[in-house]
């Protein structure tokens, strides 16, 4: 069984929700990220989702954006991510780790080269924001030879034909994208999410997390009633910026997620 | 000369029905995206074949643009070359200036029918962002033209053009603050108001169906130059010369000869200070396919998959990518794709200026540089035609500054 799905059985039979961070690796540099990674599973993260940072990140509003240029200016590489989740994996074998990023890296790399050094390196998931089902097989296939799951978006704007062709190829969880927008951004309708929410349980029974526009523990605990848990992006890499900015320790940015770690912990009970 | 092509192709048929031309092409997006690019090539495959929607842009192109624009035979500077007989196909003669606009009509009748009513664009040179204010203009309907800020300094003129004809436009910031970081803006504008919005892409790069609807839009330049040629000449020409930044005035000219065997077909490239030097934006001549802006084609990038930064004294070729047409054309040696740096532009763009009283734009320039070579290589009995894809009066700052002169 992967590690995602040992996570999403180990919470639905606790009747808990997935709490999923996402932070740009290599921000505010690649020594921080490893002991930001820890930091978080300790403030009660169930799966870390780690940006890969691309020089074009179309899908990202102005705060990840500026995470991407951050660690772009070190030189962080796709390579470079790898060793990092080899590192985490030296001392924490439960936490699954998500890599979500854009197709150019990993084309470069080439897919089964990647597929098999992120399988070795202890990675769990892939979520390519610009690869579409349509475009997705022959990565699909060198994920599968690794075990790997493929993560895919579903969006507001997606029709059930495709919610149902989704659902067929997707592993481990589905994201579930709150909003028309960019990552970061400010108009999430709860009442919107949860009509997506009933038009994709209704062709799956993967785990559904839901994300972009989650800020903090009062937007977290009114989506998190009808999916199986919320990604914190924007929010979280903000903090992580501002912690680097003032001077102080930027591992002092996940009381975020412990904060609304205890939200979701009180709605669950 | 290009290489033996395998005869079987029919270029017509091209992309298949999911946007690839071999292995590149397609619709690499977010999902938001996903359904309003089903929505427009819907509607595009629908109103393609329509009799009344082909009238009213043909009906267009005649009485708004100007067309058909005249196929010029060059004749003092064919002589003074020594060689090939060299004609021009004037898209400079065009409303706004250059070949962009016959892209724009089209987009924006399609805007029209889907029934949306705002248009974001973007722009490196100005002059897609121009084309596009002016046809919203007309059309009544708002327009937010996305320009790098490092290109909206140096393309003041147009920026203001743009705003005189009721358009906004929103300086860039982010990554590189070009062409590419514009495009990136313009597609997470659309991802947000999805709804009313029609992104006009001006070049034949994005996801599919983009680089088909403005390769077929824009093929109107190829349609007439074969025509003009037949009359004029007698025989098809022997080689057809554009410059290629995202390439939608060279897929333009070439697309209704691709079938023709024995026409030659020549991409010039931006090589900016040189391709030896990396500071360049010749992504077919000396870069590797990856994926950008929504399709897989070659691009400007390193060792990690980032795309790196590109130079060309022409705002409109400074991109890192290339339309995934001429990447397939490339690699099954259909079209043969070479480079010509800032200073042989330059040359071009003086020359032509002095020997025939025509000012070409810098773009455009690149492509005259390289058919100069080509055309003294070959005889006099031999024909080329060049894409003069538009006029030079925006490069005007560009050319004074560095003749050391300061226009007030």
């Amino acid at each position: 069984m992967s590690r995602l799905t040992a996570k999403f059985d180990a919470l639905r039979a606790a009747k808990r929700k997935a709490l999923v961070p996402y932070i740009v690796a290599g921000d505010p540099d690649m020594e921080r990220t490893l002991p930001l990674m820890h930091k978080l599973v300790e403030q009660g993260a169930d799966i870390l989702e780690l940006g890969v940072p691309f020089s074009d990140p179309m899908a990202e509003g102005p705060t990840i954006q500026l995470a991407h240029e951050r660690a772009l200016v070190h030189a962080v590489s796709l390579s470079g991510i790898l060793e990092l989740v080899t590192e985490f994996r030296r001392h924490d074998q439960d936490t699954p780790v998500v890599l979500m990023g854009y197709a150019n890296p990993v084309e470069r790399m080439g897919y089964d080269g990647f597929a098999e050094r992120a399988g070795r390196a202890g990675v769990d998931g892939v979520l390519i924001v610009d690869m579409p089902p349509e475009e997705a097989e022959p990565l699909n296939e060198a994920l599968a030879r690794h075990e790997l799951d493929n993560i895919f978006l579903l969006a507001p704007t997606t029709t059930d034909e495709r919610i149902a062709k989704v659902a067929g190829l997707a592993g481990g969880y589905i994201y579930c994208v709150s909003l028309k927008g960019v990552t970061g951004a400010g108009n999430i309708d709860v009442d919107q999410v949860q009509k997506l929410m009933q038009r994709i349980q209704a062709h799956t029974d993967l785990p559904v997390t839901v994300g972009f526009g989650i800020k903090n523990a009062e937007t977290a605990t009114r989506v998190a009633v009808c999916c199986d848990g919320v990604v914190v992006g924007s929010a979280l890499v903000e903090a992580v910026a501002s912690a680097e900015k003032n001077g102080t320790d930027v591992l002092e940015a996940t009381t975020l997620i412990r904060d609304i770690r205890h939200a979701l912990d009180a709605i669950s009970r | 000369m290009a290489k033996a092509v395998d005869k079987a192709i029919d270029y017509a048929s091209f992309p298949d029905k999911r946007g690839h031309f071999g292995p590149y092409g397609g619709r690499f997006v977010s999902e938001t995206l996903m359904c309003a690019l089903d929505e427009l090539e819907a509607a595009y495959q629908r109103l393609k074949n329509d009799k009344d929607f082909q009238a009213e842009f043909d009906q267009d192109l005649a009485q708004y643009v100007g067309r058909p624009s005249p196929l010029y035979l060059a004749e003092r500077w064919s002589r003074e070359t020594g060689g090939a007989q060299i004609y021009l196909k004037r898209e400079d003669l065009n409303h706004t200036g250059a070949h962009k606009v016959n892209n724009t009509i089209g987009q924006a009748l399609l805007a029209k029918h889907m029934g949306k009513k705002r248009i974001i664009a973007e722009t490196g040179a100005g002059q897609h962002g121009v084309a596009s204010a002016t046809v919203a203009a007309r059309l009544g309907m708002s327009c937010h033209v996305f320009m790098g800020e490092e290109d909206v300094h140096r393309q003041a003129l147009n920026v203001y053009r743009m705003k005189l004809l009721g358009a906004e436009v929103i300086p860039v910031k982010s990554g590189s603050r070009t062409l590419k970081d514009a495009m990136n803006e313009a597609m997470r504008d659309w991802v947000t108001n999805v709804d009313d919005t029609f992104y006009i892409i001006g070049t034949v790069a994005g996801p599919h169906p983009y680089p088909q609807l403005v390769r077929d839009f824009q093929s109107i330049i190829g349609r007439e130059a074969r025509a003009q040629c037949l009359e004029q000449t007698g025989r098809l020409p022997d080689a057809l010369v554009a410059c290629v930044g995202g390439g939608s005035n060279a897929i333009g000219l070439f697309h209704p000869f691709l079938n023709d065997e024995s026409v030659a077909m020549y991409g010039v490239e931006a090589g900016g200070y040189g391709v030896e030097t990396g500071q360049h934006a010749a992504p077919l001549s000396a870069g590797t396919p990856g994926v950008l802006h929504g399709n897989r084609t070659y691009l400007m990038q390193d060792d990690n998959g980032q795309i790196i930064h590109t130079h060309s004294v022409s705002a409109g070729l400074d991109y890192p990518g290339v339309g995934p047409e001429h990447a397939w054309l490339k690699d099954i040696g259909r079209a043969e794709y070479v480079s010509v740096n800032d200073d042989e532009a330059l040359t071009a763009f003086r020359e032509l200026t002095l020997v025939e009283g025509i000012m070409p734009a810098l773009e455009s320039s690149h492509a005259l540089a390289y058919a100069k070579k080509l055309a003294r290589s070959l005889d006099k009995d031999k024909t080329i035609i060049i894409n003069l894809s538009g006029r030079g009066d925006k490069d005007i700052h560009t050319v004074a500054q560095i003749d050391g002169i300061q226009l007030t």
